[in-house]
């Protein structure tokens, strides 16, 4: 019966896919606007356990759908939205099948209202919780493109399909380089829920919020969806080196690279006579690191004589530890053309994993770089050699009132002897 | 009769050089209302919501989470970061935390203010707040003091237990600044503001208004150009005083002008 009634849903998208490509043949101009297109996918747990009725007196589920019905209606036009469910499909007893259950719901792209809460309407309580592997799928789903891409997973219990750790899975996802931030929504005040989703979502820089009320889901999931909306600069993905030598040569921009424990990361950058260059460098905590830590950023000439340094240590929980510099190359006297000097930037850090914690991939490093025309000049010790202040007025009163009584003692002098002439 | 013309004078020039002492105490005017201040935050220093001084931003987020503002700040002012967070009615004790880096995303010094703050168990908020030092128009590269530029805002708590770990919270921020006035005029200026992106050339003509940027926010009038301080009012009216006194002096010593019994055709 359910098979049935899924197949008739399924044949009814199709129809309403076709329709819709028959009604909008301007494909082309919405491929343009997709490729920068924010995609976000939905991840909801569909695991027996949310038939619980602790939310406002309905079941999780019911929550959910309500929630996401809510959320659809408030999608903003030109978010890509996807929605995948973990655990909707196998009822059985077999974990080995039970943890292969996710299954893409509403494929990430032009959001068809009704389509996709007829889609959510379907859905029933029924399996396991494959946090990790869906996780994988839901970053497959959301591959390509280069607008920001985020998942939000909502889910009730913590992931049932060990070995396979959902945060090392997340930590993956963004080592990739992708851009990907998840974002998690607990429905259930459980310690070790929490530490889960909140584990997942430092891992890639998002945040874990824990939810009691529909109104809450409601409110965070629009949020979350909000936020994938708005213009972010995407960041370059580059590739430092060990030296300076062989470091990648870099311009203005902003950049992601991935730093090891206890390594460094030359980059290199090119400074006319009259330009100043500007870097800044923050190193995010995505796991579980010992409480002291720290960066250090370089500014080394080719020759390895230090220039400049930027550097920033902290305790306590944190996402990032940053730093920065700036070298102001003076203007060249004689020379019009003279050539450019190469200064090498070396990135290190002082985080350490803590204990039992993988050191693989390396923590994510954001670099940005700008190189601005004109150096920065100083003068004087005063703006311009002014004063200011009643000594100063004082001064030159005292100063004025001397040479007017040596100037007026002189001139009476003078009189006296020409009179005497 | 002539001296008190003169004395008249002299108070009067002295009146108008205490004027930019008198206000250089007081607060610049705030930015617009706030009613189209930020209502969110952003999630790391890529992201950060940008708002003005004087606006108050809010943001509903959760225990745990990273929150990030940025706003613009000129020569010679003083930054204030003031920061309230409205905590869950049942919660255990946790720390709050401000940290202000600037647009170099170097982290700056409070010269005074509560950064960091304990909310006892069940306390209903927690107010933080940080006093930057002046804005300077021009530092040497190996300094850290504080330039004109972009300024980013971290809200987070920083010793929070797990229990405490995604529950709502709204948080709210504002930034104020006091003018310090010529006292603190340096002489240099930086080429260009410390604003992240400024090296970044943008085709103006493909990217619309939807640009993104990692900051765009100036201050009210633009960036100051460096050259304008109440030094130049200060030095002046000395100027204008010790020609008087001069005057005065020379009137002493000479004498009345020309002596009686001199012939006018001498």
């Amino acid at each position: 019966m359910i098979i049935r009634t899924r197949l008739a849903a399924g044949a009814c998208a199709l129809l309403a896919l076709l329709a819709a490509g028959v009604a909008f043949p301007a494909g082309a101009v919405a491929d343009e606007v997709s490729a920068t297109a924010p995609k976000v996918d939905l991840v909801l747990d569909v695991s027996g356990s949310m038939r619980a009725r602790d939310i406002d007196g309905q079941s999780r589920m019911a929550a959910a759908k309500q929630a996401f019905n809510e959320v659809l209606d408030a999608t903003p036009e030109e978010v890509r939205l996807g929605i995948r469910t973990l655990g909707a499909n196998y009822p059985g007893d077999d974990r080995r099948t039970g943890c292969k259950d996710t299954a893409q719901l509403y494929p990430v792209g032009p959001l068809d209202r009704t389509e996709a809460k007829a889609a959510v309407a379907t859905l029933s309580p029924t399996g396991w919780t494959p946090i990790g592997p869906a996780l994988l799928k839901a970053a497959e789903d959301l591959d390509g493109g280069e607008g920001s891409k985020r998942i939000v997973l909502i889910s009730d219990g913590e992931d049932t399909c060990a070995p396979l750790d959902p945060c090392e899975v997340a930590r993956e996802i963004a080592a990739k380089g992708i851009g990907l931030t998840i974002d998690t929504l607990g429905l259930v005040p459980n310690t070790k829920l929490r530490q889960q989703l909140s584990c997942i979502a430092e891992a890639t820089g998002g945040t874990f919020t824990s939810v009691e009320h529909t109104e809450e889901l409601t409110d965070k999931v629009n949020q979350l969806v909000d936020r994938a909306a708005d213009p972010v600069v995407t960041p370059v993905a580059t590739d430092g080196a060990d030296r300076c030598e062989k470091a990648p040569a870099l311009k203005s921009g902003l950049y992601t690279d991935r730093e090891e424990f206890g390594q460094q990361r030359w980059y290199r950058v090119d400074v006319r006579p009259g330009q100043e260059l500007r870097a800044s460098v923050s190193v995010a905590a995505d796991r579980a690191v010992n409480p002291s830590y720290g960066v250090l950023v370089r500014a080394v000439t080719v020759k390895g004589r230090e220039i400049v340094r930027g550097e920033a240590a902290g305790t306590g929980r944190t996402d990032v530890v940053s730093a920065g510099l700036r070298y102001p190359k003076a203007e060249a006297d004689d020379d019009e053309d003279a050539p450019a000097e190469t200064v090498c930037l070396q990135v290190t850090h002082s985080f350490s994993a803590g204990a039992g914690v993988k050191t693989a991939p390396g923590l994510p490093l954001e670099l940005t770089v700008d190189v601005v025309d004109g150096p920065s000049p100083a003068r004087d010790v005063a703006s311009f050699g002014l004063g200011r202040g009643w000594w100063l007025l004082g001064a030159l009163i005292l100063a004025g009132f001397l040479a007017g009584l040596v100037w007026g003692w002189l001139s009476r002098w003078r009189v006296a002897v020409w009179r005497t002439n | 009769m002539r001296m008190t013309r003169v004395l008249g004078a002299a108070l009067l020039t002295l009146g108008l050089a205490a004027a930019p002492a008198a206000a250089d105490s007081s607060p610049s005017p705030g930015a617009s209302g706030d009613a189209d201040a930020p209502t969110r935050a952003g999630t790391s220093f890529r992201t950060a919501t940008e708002i003005e001084q004087g606006q108050t931003a809010t943001a509903n987020a959760s225990t745990g989470d990273y929150l990030y503002w940025s706003f613009p700040a000129d020569t010679g002012q003083r930054p204030t970061v003031e920061a309230t967070v409205k905590l869950p009615a049942e919660h255990a004790a946790e720390t709050w935390q401000i940290d202000v880096y600037d647009g170099l995303r170097r982290r700056q010094a409070c010269r005074f203010g509560a950064q960091t703050r304990t909310a006892a168990a069940g306390a209903a908020q927690v107010e933080l707040a940080c006093a930057l030092r002046t804005v300077r128009g021009w530092s040497e590269p190996w300094d850290g003091d504080p330039l004109p530029g972009t300024y980013y805002v971290r809200l987070t708590a920083v010793d929070v237990p797990t229990s405490a770990l995604g529950q709502p919270v709204s948080a709210e921020v504002r930034v104020g600044s006091q003018d310090a006035g010529g006292a603190a005029a340096v002489d240099g200026s930086l080429a260009q503001p410390l604003v992240p992106g400024a090296g970044v050339t943008r085709d103006d003509e493909e990217e619309s208004g939807e640009e993104a940027l990692l900051a765009s926010l100036e201050p009210d009038d633009g960036w100051a150009s460096g050259w304008w301080s109440d030094r130049w009012v200060w030095t002046g009216l000395g100027g204008v005083l010790a020609a008087l006194a001069g005057i005065g002096g020379y009137a002493l010593t000479r004498g009345a002008g020309r002596p009686p019994r001199v012939p006018p055709s001498a």
